[in-house]
């Protein structure tokens, strides 16, 4: 439903994308994951006809986004991370009027609109101007906006950046419910926790490429399996459950002697954590918290790219 | 519908948006009411009694009769180069991202944009005209002449809002181009018949000032209100007029598709 292919495109010195490659399948979201300045904006800028990339091709639903713009406009909805309102109409005006420019005739706008709003609970705020809104109003607005037109294909970038965990929860509701509509989605974020959530399938991009393309499991499994994880009450209970650990799993234990964490790898539950607390209880360790943990998206973030996730310095576009 | 009934449609789609705001942030007018009924009052009481403007006051020779061209000349101007201030304001924010991502016409937010600055340049020269007529402005040039002459104002301030279009694409900050245009369109006003008589100009300005669209426009402007027949700048003026607007149309329109699709 959409596909890119070796898009460049540059930014004076700034290589914001470096032969970007990719594909989405119809009904999935796919989530591109990366930092800031990884060229996630850029991408979408660029099959949403806002840009056009120097080098590459790029399709959406069938149709060359670069001979064809206007044509892939009508296929489209488009919600960013920086609300494109206007902020002196009220919230229903907004949405009447991006329906009538996607050329939906009027009176079917006005429905369309009010049953929008009505299913992002925005009706009691819909005549108010967009000024007064909050910023979880105007993301679910904006996404609004993005759907007068029943568009097959959507863009999100980063729909969920600088919301409050319970606007986060529903936008993330709104997005699931597209997908399980039919709806294909793309949606950028630097929030390894939205792509786990959400993404049928997550595109890991680094400095304008695609680095790590997969499912969260098979992300995951790239950085290695489950582990048995222990924290122990003090810390001279740390010696002891690690010789504990490393008879139960394989290879060498990891210490963390800040967070007294002592963890190993495990190839299989069965019967693990019971014998797990026997032989602590026995060695004398008082335990805290004990479980298997799973590698999360940070740690396969860090893995893929040798540094954090968040903490990297800001290229804007 | 067709290609243009599409484009007619959004730009009045793109006009009732403007209009709205305008409905809801009244002050977007004191350019084209407060500031033209304060310049008629300040250059007819002020300068009115120490100016002599001959035959070119019309019937009465008297200075309003002068002056109004001028003002409404001014005006128009003004508010049409001011388009690329509110541009400037839109280019600034998401809605244009909004726009350049629907299927809509794209030029229809320039054209929504010239057109509604049409409508605000329409409103000021109907206010002048009652405030001018109170204080003694006597358009004697009857209803043709007098709608012609509203005729080639409007054509002026179109042709410079496309100006604007074209500076309001290029500037980085709605600020940037209103320090531009303060410098760039008062020279243009009072180096020109505007206010007063070019004949006391020195002989260098005059050559600029009696050639240049605005004393063009002005004077078009007056013969027809007033009545006379001093200048024979109506073809003249509607020549620069299209002549701007030949240029600026397409040059505003290009330069705004290369702003919005970086």
């Amino acid at each position: 439903m959409i596909e890119a292919v070796g898009l460049h495109k540059s930014f004076g010195e700034t290589h914001a994308l470096a032969g970007l490659d990719f594909d989405v399948k119809e009904g999935t979201i796919l989530c591109m994951l990366g930092p800031n300045g990884a060229g996630k904006t850029t991408a979408v800028r660029i099959l949403t006809t806002l840009t056009r990339p120097d080098s590459g091709s790029a399709t959406v639903a069938g149709i060359d986004v670069l001979r064809h713009p206007a044509e892939v406009r009508a296929k489209i909805g488009v919600a960013g991370q920086y609300a494109a309102l206007d902020e002196i109409l009220t919230g229903r005006e907004n949405l009447q009027m991006v329906g009538r420019l996607y050329r939906v005739d009027a009176a079917a706008a006005k429905k369309r609109a009010d049953d929008l709003l009505a299913h992002f609970e925005l009706t009691d705020a819909a005549d108010r101007t967009v000024k007064t809104y909050s910023g979880g109003m105007r993301r679910r607005l904006d996404l609004g906006a993005a759907l007068m037109a029943q568009p097959p294909v959507i863009f999100l970038d980063e729909p969920t950046t600088g919301l409050d965990p319970k606007g986060r929860l529903s936008m993330w509701d709104l997005i699931a419910d597209l997908a399980r509509g039919g709806t294909t989605v793309l949606m950028t974020t630097q929030y390894l926790e939205e792509a786990d959530r959400l993404a049928d399938d997550i595109a890991v991009i680094d400095h304008g490429r695609v680095i790590a393309r997969g499912t969260a499991d098979e992300l995951k499994r790239q950085v290695g399996g489950e582990r048995l994880e222990v924290i122990v009450s003090d810390t001279p209970g740390l010696a002891a459950a690690r010789r504990v650990l490393e008879a139960l799993g394989e290879g060498p234990a990891r210490v963390d002697e800040d967070d007294r964490r002592v963890s190993v790898a495990v190839a299989s539950h069965d019967g693990v954590l019971t014998r797990a607390i026997r032989e602590l209880d026995s060695a004398g360790v008082h335990v805290d918290d004990i479980g298997f943990r799973r590698p999360t998206l940070d740690e396969v973030f860090l893995s893929l790219t040798g540094r954090p996730a968040e903490e990297t310095p800001e290229i804007t576009q | 519908m067709s290609g243009l009934g599409w484009w007619l449609r959004d730009s009045w789609e793109m006009v009732r948006r403007n209009l709205i705001h305008i409905k809801r942030t009244p002050e977007l007018l004191l350019d084209v009411t407060l500031s033209p009924i304060m310049f008629v009052l300040l250059f007819s009481f002020v300068f009115g009694g120490a100016i002599s403007v001959g035959s070119e006051g019309g019937q009465d020779a008297s200075y309003i009769n002068f002056l109004m061209a001028g003002i409404f000349v001014q005006t128009v101007a003004f508010a049409g180069i001011y388009t690329g201030v509110l541009l400037a304001n839109d280019l600034q924010k998401g809605m244009i991202d909004r726009f350049r991502s629907l299927p809509m016409s794209q030029s229809s937010v320039l054209t929504g944009r010239t057109l509604t600055d049409l409508m605000r340049a329409t409103l000021a020269i109907a206010i002048m005209w009652v405030v001018g007529m109170l204080v003694g402005f006597r358009p004697e040039g009857g209803i043709g002449g007098n709608l012609a002459a509203v005729a080639i104002m409007l054509l002026f301030g179109f042709a410079l809002s496309w100006v604007g279009v074209a500076a309001g694409a290029l500037v980085r900050t709605p600020e940037a181009l209103q320090g531009i245009i303060f410098a760039a369109v008062f020279p243009l006003t009072f180096v020109s018949s505007a206010f007063v008589p070019t004949d006391t100009m020195p002989g260098w300005m005059r050559i600029f000032a009696e050639n240049q669209p605005m004393t063009l426009v002005v004077n078009a402007v007056r013969d027809l209100t007033l009545g006379t027949n001093l200048y024979a700048a109506e073809v003249p003026s509607v020549i620069w007029s299209v002549a701007i607007l030949v240029v600026s149309f397409p040059l505003g329109l290009w330069l705004y598709n290369r702003r919005t699709t970086q």
